[in-house]
């Protein structure tokens, strides 16, 4: 009963990828998409459209592809996404549209993910690109952050015919896609480089090295260089740390830190003028895909790698392929454990970490079972290396600086799901600055909801 | 790209350039910093804005070449471009958010140590422009590594001490101001920049005499946006980040030993990309002569 198993797709190997910052996942090609095309039963009623936060025509796409159309599957998606190459890496398939595959009852749901990037990387190969505006509307709106939410609005608004100019702190645009997802997930000059291209290919102007808030402000922008709207997606990039004793030792990372030396900065590369650590034993702290990612990175840059985490497998938040390839290569999933101290020698190094055993408690409001320690349960790991990946929250630079613009508790920027509207007049938001670290595919989402809402908006005004 | 308008060595390895950076240059203060690339491979390096024109757009850096990416900085020439210049980053001095009257009040005095003599300039200028008086010690090694002394006589009262008594006083800084203090001037405001090792010192000793005192901290960086905490310090037993909870803080209240310590993460792997940006080409390992 072939139909109930998907095709499988090629990788790396797993002893020779924990040595590599190569991709791991290879995809299909054209006979193997072709093939789990087939499994696709065309639903009337596509319950996998209803799990894509953008709503990508599945069935369409995917019959284009067995008819063996891939520019019509690519046009297909490009109506719904901007990053077809990058959610079709990155998404968290198996709770989004392949989750909810109605051949997912009864075996494997169609590999929805895999499909979409075979689309996206062969119309790359082909030169094929997205289509542009017919007619210009002579209205300037500014994008702040060019990751996958600035990204997804600058390239709707400049398809509806707006002048569009985005403005990114980094010297190199993309947000997560550029710093914090490493090579070995998403390629940076094959694939991320030429996403941002077609979005570039639009019209969308792009100025690097500027820092909304501290170069320029969002009054500033709106006031005095005729910016008649502006949408904020800046992300969540403040790290936490845990505040525990030993934080500051030589050895402590954030993820965030650690992961943009590698990937933006290039340390991973002999070559690259960045330094970063190259651990022998190294703790990660969190379960999240920051963690696998840190993790992965630290195991191919030559360490042992613990992941530590305060709940049980089930509760890992990180997309479940990436769990499974951290294992693979070799990771130590140290689960139900928490730390409470990192040691250092007389000169600051790191050398352990004191954890301590958790349990898991009963289920509160919200139905999740919070971990509680075990009494005098604590043990020690050896480790030169300790790496932060509790979570980030919105940088105040923004907010702080621009007048009217509410923020709730979490500091996250309040706005309208549907529409992104701010608290502030033709001010918009959306993605992780909004709802906190979430998914590439929701920021895509808000930046598109806010794209409309900006056509909207200014459609009115007049 | 951004292009460099003036290149000057001021003395043995610290370099003054004019950059063309319009953003940065319309919304600096005193106080902040900005973030360079020298080219597209280059790392990023925080310097402190010295000095700015807003009519001309340009910024003004001094560096001192200690490491591979400064030395590439230094051999860079008027009419060169850097890849990269993003600020104002950090927050500005706390003397631009006072007025200018309760500045006359004060009795304000700037210790200045090696390169960090630059980023003193533009808050005593500032000063001198609201027509603010103030005190600036410059500290330097030896005659010859006293820098920006003329620019420095138009805005302040400049006392210049070296290590080794070869211009104005002799000693460290430390000596200086406990020579200053016991020759009648009681100071009640004091901004401590340079090396770290001398800012500790310097804070130990206002901290005797109860001169309240600011240093400017200059930590390793990544962003300079709050992104990467690899910047993070410990002030009051708080953990802040330098680029965006400073670069200036209550001297007396950051754990200085920790800072130093933590300045030294990338040293090995550093002073072998050191190495081969000075040797370039010419090291190819192999011939026996060299490690
Ligand atoms: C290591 C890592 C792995 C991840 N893995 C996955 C995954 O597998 N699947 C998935 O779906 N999601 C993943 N995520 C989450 C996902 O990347 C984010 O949810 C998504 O990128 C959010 O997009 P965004 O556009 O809101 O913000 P970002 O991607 O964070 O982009 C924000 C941009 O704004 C810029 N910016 C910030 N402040 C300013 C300012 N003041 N002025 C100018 N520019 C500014 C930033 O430099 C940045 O470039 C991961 C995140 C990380 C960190
Ligand atoms: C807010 C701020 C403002 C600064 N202002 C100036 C300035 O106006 N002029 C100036 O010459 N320098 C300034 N610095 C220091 C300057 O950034 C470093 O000298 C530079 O990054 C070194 O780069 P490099 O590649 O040449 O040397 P590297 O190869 O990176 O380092 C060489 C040596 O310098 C040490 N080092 C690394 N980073 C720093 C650092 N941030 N500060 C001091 N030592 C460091 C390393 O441990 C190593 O031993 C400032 C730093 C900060 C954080
Ligand atoms: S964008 Fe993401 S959720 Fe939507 S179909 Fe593609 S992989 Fe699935
Ligand atoms: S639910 Fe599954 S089988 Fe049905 S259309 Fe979507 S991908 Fe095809
Ligand atoms: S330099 Fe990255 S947080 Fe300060």
């Amino acid at each position: 009963m072939d139909g109930f198993v998907r095709v499988p797709v090629r990788e790396q190997d797993a002893k020779v990828r924990a040595t590599n910052f190569e991709e791991v996942c290879l995809g299909y090609n054209k006979e193997e998409a072709e093939k789990e095309a087939l499994r696709c039963l065309n639903c009337k009623n596509p319950q996998c459209v209803q799990g894509c936060p953008v709503s990508i025509d599945i069935p369409a796409f995917i019959s284009q592809v067995k008819t063996g159309d891939v520019e019509g599957a690519y046009q297909t998606i490009s109506k719904s996404s901007a990053l077809p190459a990058v959610c079709g890496r990155v998404c968290p398939q198996e709770s989004q549209c392949e989750g909810k595959c109605i051949r997912g009852i009864k075996g494997d749901a169609v590999s929805i993910g895999k499909l979409e990037r075979y689309v996206a990387d062969t119309a790359r190969e082909l030169g094929i690109k997205p289509e542009g505006a017919k007619e210009k509307k002579g209205k300037k709106v500014a994008v702040i952050g060019s990751g996958p939410s600035g990204l997804t609005c600058a390239g709707d608004l400049a398809k509806m015919g707006y002048d569009v100019t985005i403005f990114e702190a980094l010297h190199e645009a993309g947000g997560v896609l550029v710093y914090g997802i490493p090579e070995f997930r998403l390629p940076k000059t094959a694939v991320v480089k030429k996403e941002i291209e077609n979005v570039k290919s639009l019209g969308v102007k792009l100025e690097t090295d500027v820092v909304i808030g501290k170069s320029v402000t969002i009054d500033e922008l709106m006031e005095k260089e005729g910016f008649e709207a502006v949408f904020i997606g800046s992300g969540a990039g403040l790290p936490r740390f845990m505040n525990i004793p030993g934080e500051q030792a030589m050895g402590v990372f954030s993820a965030n830190e650690f992961l943009t030396r590698s990937n933006l900065m290039k340390a991973f590369d002999e070559n690259s003028r960045t330094p970063i650590m190259r651990p022998k034993k190294c703790v990660v702290v969190g379960g999240g895909n920051v963690a696998m990612d840190a993790a992965r990175t630290a195991l191919r840059l030559g360490a042992e790698v613990h992941v530590v985490y305060r709940r049980g497998e089930e509760e890992l938040p990180a997309r479940k392929e990436e769990v499974g390839h951290a294992k693979e290569e070799g990771i130590i999933f140290d689960l139900l454990t928490n730390p409470v101290e990192i040691h250092a020698d007389e000169n600051g190094w790191v050398t352990g970490i004191t954890c301590i055993r958790m349990e898991l408690g009963e289920p509160d409001e919200s139905g999740r079972r919070s971990p509680v320690e075990v009494p005098g349960s604590e043990f020690d790991i050896d480790c030169d290396a300790v790496i932060m990946s509790l979570g980030t929250s919105p940088n105040p630079l923004i907010s702080s600086t621009t007048e009217g613009l509410e923020i709730n508790r979490r500091k996250c920027i309040v706005a309208q799901e549907e529409n992104g509207q701010t608290s502030k007049p033709g001010v918009f938001a959306g993605g992780d600055a909004v709802t906190g670290a979430a998914t590439v595919i929701l920021a895509m989402g808000a930046g598109k909801a806010a794209a409309k809402g900006i056509d909207e908006y200014l459609s009115s005004k007049q | 790209m951004f292009k460099i308008l003036e290149a000057n060595e001021l003395t043995t390895n610290i370099y003054q350039m004019i950059v063309e950076a319009p953003r940065v240059a319309s919304a600096c203060l005193p106080g902040q910093f900005l973030i360079i690339r020298v080219d597209e491979e280059g790392e990023r390096i925080p310097l402190t804005i010295c000095d700015y024109n807003r009519e001309k757009g340009t910024v003004e850096i001094v560096a001192q070449a200690i490491g591979a990416e400064t030395y590439k900085l230094s051999k860079l020439k008027a009419g060169d471009e850097l890849a990269d210049v993003v600020g104002p980053l950090g927050k500005p001095s706390d003397l631009c958010e006072m007025s200018v009257d309760e500045l006359k009040k004060k009795k304000i005095l700037f210790i200045a140590g090696g390169v960090g003599t630059a980023p003193v300039y533009p808050q005593a200028k500032y000063l001198k422009e609201h027509g603010v008086d103030c005190d600036v010690i410059i500290g330097a090694k030896t005659k010859d590594l006293v820098i920006l002394e003329d620019r420095f006589k138009e805005v302040c009262n400049l006392h210049i001490t070296t290590d080794d008594g070869s211009y104005g006083r002799s000693g460290m800084v430390t000596k200086a101001l406990q020579d200053l203090w016991d020759e009648g001037n009681k100071y009640d405001h004091c901004v401590a920049i340079g090396p770290m090792i001398m800012m500790k010192f310097v804070c130990k000793l206002t901290q005797e005499l109860g001169i309240p005192t600011v240093v400017s901290m200059n930590p390793i960086m990544v962003d300079g946006t709050g992104m990467c905490g690899a910047c993070r310090l410990t002030v009051d037993g708080k953990v802040q980040f330098a680029c965006v909870d400073g670069p200036e803080f209550d001297g007396h209240k950051v754990d200085f030993d920790q800072a130093m310590n933590r300045m030294k993460l990338y040293k090995t792997e550093e002073g072998r990309l050191f190495l081969k940006a000075q040797e370039g080409d010419t090291h190819h390992g192999g011939c026996g002569n060299c490690e």
